[in-house]
C-alpha cells in the first residue's frame, strides 16, 4: 500500500486549543485529481498545511508514498494561497519559479543559467513565458497565481497540493490550470485541490473530499458529489460543535 | 587665519593623510556596507524595529560589563568586554520580546516598545551608577549611545572590518535561502528549510552588525544605518539582489560621508552626521528613483494627464464638426436630388472637403462647453496641439488640419468602440455609457483596440468611425444641432 500518495489518519488539528478540524480520515487513491470542498471555515487549508507539517498537528497520522513528508519531500509541491505573499516584494517572476529549484541547487550556490533555463519552460508550460522579467506586482491575480504553479511544477514531484488556485482567476488562467492538471492525470500524478466553486467539481475532479470541520463524505465524485452530501457540508454549519470550542476558546482567554 | 586652519583639517581629512581616521573612515565605511546589505532583508522580512529593540537593549549590558570587569579580572574599559555585555543583554531582549508575544496576546510592536524602553531605562540608570565609581567618568561610555568615531582605535577598527566581513559573507553564501525566507517563509517550510535557523542566523547577522556599530554610530541612530539604505535602494530596483548591493553602496557611502563630515567639523557627534547623510541619500532617491520615486511617478501622471486632454480636445472638434454636418445634412436632404443620409459617410476619412468649408472651423465657446474642463487646461492643451501641427488657431476660432483630422477620427473611434463594447458585452445602459469609457479609453493600447474590432464586426473597416452610440444622431436629421450639443455639453 506504499504507493497511496496521501494517507492521513484521525487528524485534529487545534488554533489556541479551539479544533479546526477533526478526525480526518481520507486514502487518496494514485493518479486522480481531487477537490477539496467546504464551506469557509470548513479547515480545507489548514488540513493541507497540517499535512506539511506548517502547522502543529494535535493527534493523528499523515504518509506520503508511506513514509514521513521529512523523508519524501521532494515528491511533494505545495501551491500556497496567493494572497499568502506580499507581491510587493522586489523580485521577478522568473525567480520565484526558480525558488521551486533550491533545494536541488543546495546550499551556498546561485541559480545558475540552467535553473533559469527550467524556470522559464515552466512559465512557458502555465502561458506565461513572455512575462519572466516582470517584477510580480505587475502581474494580474491569475499570471501571479500560474507563477506560483510553475514554481510547483520545476520541481517535477508526483503529489501537487494546492491551496485555491482558482481563487479570483480569469478565464484564460482557469483554463491553463486546467490542462496541467489534466496532464498530471495522464502522467499519472496526483493533485489534491482546494476548490470554491461547486459548478465546476464535476468537471475538474474524479475524486472529491467534502469538508467541515469533519470529512462529510469522500469518494469518486459520482458517488459522493450528491446534493445530499452537499446538504450535509454546507447546511446547518455543525452548530454545536462550532459553540463547543468557541466555549472552550473564551474560557482559554480568561484563563 | 581660522578659516585656513579649519581648511587644512578638512583637507587633512578628506586625504585621510592621518593615519587614525584613515583606519576609521574605512572601517566604518565597511560596516555602512554590511549593515545596508543585511538591512535589505531585515526590512522586506518586516523586523526592522526588530533591530531597533535589539541595540537599545544593549545598552545595559554594557554598564554591566564594565562594572563587572574589575571582579573577574578583567579589564573593564577594553571593547570585546563591554561589547560581549552588549550581545548578551541584547539576547536577552529580543528573548523577552519573543516571551511577550507568544506568552500574552499582545502584538508584536506593543513587546517592542515595551522591552525597547524598559532596557534603555535600565541601561541609563546603570550608566548613572557608572558615573559615580572612580573612573567610571572618563570611561566615555556615553559614546555608545550616540556614537563617536574618534573615540574608535585601531584595534577597535579591525574589529569592525573584521565583523562586516563576516556578515557579508554570510549576506553571499545564504542570499537565495534568506530570499526565499523574506519572500515566502511557509513555502520555505514546507521545502524543509528551517526557518528558525534561518531567522536566527538573520538576527545573529543584525546582532554582530549592530553591536560593533555601536561606536561610530551609537545605540540610537544604528537602526536608521539598517533600514534607510535599503528603504532608498527599494526606488531604483526591482529585484532582490540588486536592491541588496545598491543598499550597501549606500550604507557605505553614508558613512564615509557622515564620519568625514564628523572628523572635519570637529564636535559633531558621528553617530548624527551618518545618519543625516543616509537620509540625504534617500531623499534623493525618493525623488529621483528610477522604479518608484517621486518624479517618474509624477511624470508618468503628467504624460497620461496631458494624453487624455489631447484626447478630450480631439474628440470635441470631431464632434463639434460631426454635428455640424449633420445639421447641413438636414438642409441637404430636404432639397429634392440631393444625396441621402445613408450616401454619406459620417466619418471625415476622404472627405477633405467637409472641413474644407467654413463650418469646421470650430469656436473655442462651442469647444468649452462640451465638457467641464477649465479653460486654462483647455487653452494649454490646444496651444499644445498648435504647436504639434494638429490644429490652426485664428483668435477664437480653431480648424483641425490633415494631421489633426486623423488623430481626432482614431480618438473618436476609440471612444466609440470601447463605448459599443460596454453597451454589447457589458450591459451598460446608452445613457451612462459615455463616462465609463472616458475612464478606460485612454489607457487602451493597440492589441486591445484590435480585440475591439474583432469583437465589434459592424466596425470592421479600419478607419470607420462608428456613430455615437448613446446620442440623438438618428433623431438629429432636424434642427437639433443646438441641442445635441447642449445635451452633450451638460454631462
Amino acid at each position: 500500500m506504499t504507493d497511496i500518495p496521501l494517507s492521513i489518519s484521525d487528524l485534529t488539528v487545534a488554533y489556541h486549543r479551539k479544533p479546526v478540524i477533526w478526525d480526518i480520515a481520507v486514502n487518496i487513491p494514485p493518479g486522480t485529481l481531487v477537490g477539496v470542498v467546504g464551506p469557509n471555515g470548513a479547515g480545507k487549508s489548514t488540513l493541507l498545511k497540517a499535512c506539511l507539517d506548517l502547522i502543529p498537528v494535535t493527534s493523528g497520522r499523515v504518509e506520503f508514498f508511506g513514509k514521513a513528508y521529512q523523508e519524501v519531500r521532494h515528491r511533494v509541491a505545495y501551491v500556497p494561497q496567493r494572497e499568502s505573499v506580499d507581491w510587493d516584494f522586489p523580485i521577478l517572476a522568473i525567480d520565484v519559479v526558480a525558488m521551486g529549484l533550491y533545494r536541488q541547487i543546495g546550499w551556498f550556490l546561485p541559480v545558475r543559467k540552467r535553473h533559469l533555463q527550467t524556470a522559464q519552460a515552466a512559465l512557458d508550460r502555465v502561458g506565461i513565458g513572455d512575462l519572466a522579467n516582470r517584477q510580480i506586482s505587475q502581474l494580474s491575480g491569475g499570471q501571479q497565481q500560474r507563477v506560483f504553479l510553475a514554481r510547483a511544477l520545476v520541481q517535477q514531484a508526483d503529489l501537487y497540493l494546492m491551496d485555491e488556485p482558482f481563487a479570483a482567476v480569469d478565464a484564460a488562467t482557469e483554463t491553463a490550470i486546467v490542462e496541467i492538471l489534466k496532464q498530471m492525470k495522464t502522467d499519472g500524478k496526483t493533485a489534491v485541490v482546494i476548490h470554491h466553486d461547486l459548478q465546476t467539481v464535476r468537471d475538474y475532479f474524479d475524486y472529491v473530499i467534502l469538508l467541515n470541520m469533519r470529512v462529510v463524505a469522500a469518494g469518486a465524485v459520482d458517488e459522493v458529489f450528491t446534493n445530499e452530501n452537499l446538504q450535509k457540508t454546507y447546511g446547518g454549519r455543525l452548530t454545536l460543535l462550532d459553540q463547543a470550542t468557541e466555549a472552550m476558546r473564551r474560557r482559554e482567554i480568561k484563563t | 587665519m581660522i578659516a585656513s586652519v579649519l581648511f587644512d583639517a578638512w583637507l587633512r581629512t578628506l586625504t585621510l593623510q592621518d593615519h587614525n581616521t584613515r583606519v576609521v573612515v574605512i572601517a566604518t565605511t565597511l560596516l555602512g556596507f554590511a549593515a545596508g546589505a543585511i538591512g535589505s532583508f531585515t526590512l522586506l522580512r518586516r523586523r526592522a524595529l526588530m533591530g531597533d529593540a535589539l541595540s537599545h537593549a544593549m545598552l545595559p549590558g554594557i554598564g554591566l560589563a564594565f562594572l563587572v570587569a574589575p571582579a573577574l579580572g578583567l579589564q573593564a574599559k577594553s571593547l570585546p568586554v563591554l561589547l560581549g555585555g552588549a550581545v548578551a543583554s541584547g539576547l536577552v531582549g529580543t528573548f523577552a520580546i519573543l516571551l511577550i508575544r507568544h506568552q500574552t496576546r499582545l502584538k508584536e510592536d506593543a513587546a517592542l516598545g515595551i522591552v525597547l524602553s524598559v532596557f534603555f531605562g535600565a541601561g541609563l540608570a546603570i550608566l548613572g551608577l557608572v558615573q559615580q565609581t572612580p573612573g567610571g567618568h572618563a570611561a566615555g561610555l556615553e559614546s555608545f549611545i550616540y556614537g563617536k568615531t574618534a573615540s574608535v582605535t585601531t584595534y577597535d577598527a579591525l574589529w569592525i572590518a573584521g565583523t562586516a566581513a563576516a556578515t557579508i559573507l554570510i549576506v553571499v553564501l545564504f542570499a537565495k535561502e534568506l530570499t526565499l525566507l523574506c519572500f515566502d517563509d511557509s513555502y520555505a517550510r514546507a521545502r524543509g528549510f528551517s526557518v528558525v535557523l534561518l531567522d536566527i542566523l538573520l538576527m545573529s547577522s543584525v546582532v554582530m552588525v549592530t553591536v560593533v556599530g555601536l561606536q561610530a554610530v551609537g545605540l540610537i541612530l544604528m537602526i536608521a544605518l539598517l533600514v534607510t539604505p535599503a528603504a532608498a535602494s527599494r526606488f531604483w530596483v526591482n529585484r532582490i539582489i540588486p536592491m541588496l548591493w545598491l543598499s550597501a553602496i549606500i550604507g557605505a557611502v553614508s558613512c564615509l560621508g557622515g564620519s568625514l563630515l564628523s572628523a572635519g567639523v570637529a564636535e559633531l557627534p558621528s553617530g548624527a552626521t551618518i545618519v543625516l547623510t543616509a537620509a540625504a541619500l534617500f531623499f534623493v532617491s525618493l525623488l529621483l528613483g528610477t522604479e518608484r520615486g517621486i518624479l517618474v511617478r509624477w511624470i508618468h501622471r503628467r504624460s497620461m494627464r496631458l494624453k487624455t486632454d489631447r484626447q478630450h480636445v480631439l474628440r470635441g472638434l470631431y464632434e463639434i464638426v460631426e454635428s455640424y454636418r449633420f445639421k447641413n445634412l438636414a438642409t441637404d436632404s430636404s432639397r429634392p436630388g440631393q444625396s441621402s443620409k445613408n450616401q454619406v459617410s459620417r466619418s471625415f476619412d476622404g472627405e477633405e472637403s467637409a472641413f474644407a468649408n467654413h463650418e469646421s472651423l470650430v469656436s473655442i465657446v462651442d469647444l468649452f462647453s462640451m465638457r467641464t474642463w477649465s479653460k486654462l487646461r483647455l487653452k494649454r492643451e490646444l496651444k499644445r496641439c498648435q504647436a504639434d501641427g494638429l490644429i490652426k488657431m485664428q483668435q477664437e476660432t480653431v480648424c483641425l488640419t490633415a494631421a489633426g483630422r486623423e488623430a481626432a477620427n482614431r480618438a473618436t473611434r476609440e471612444h466609440r468602440l470601447w463605448e459599443l463594447y460596454l453597451i454589447t458585452h457589458a450591459d451598460v445602459a446608452p445613457s451612462r455609457v459615455d463616462h465609463g469609457a472616458e475612464r478606460i479609453e485612454h489607457v487602451l493600447e493597440p492589441e486591445m483596440i484590435a480585440e475591439l474590432e474583432q469583437l465589434l464586426p459592424a466596425s470592421s473597416t479600419r478607419s470607420q468611425v462608428p456613430d455615437c452610440p448613446h446620442s440623438e444622431t438618428d433623431s438629429i436629421a432636424g434642427d437639433a444641432l443646438p441641442q445635441g450639443l447642449q445635451s452633450r455639453g451638460v454631462r
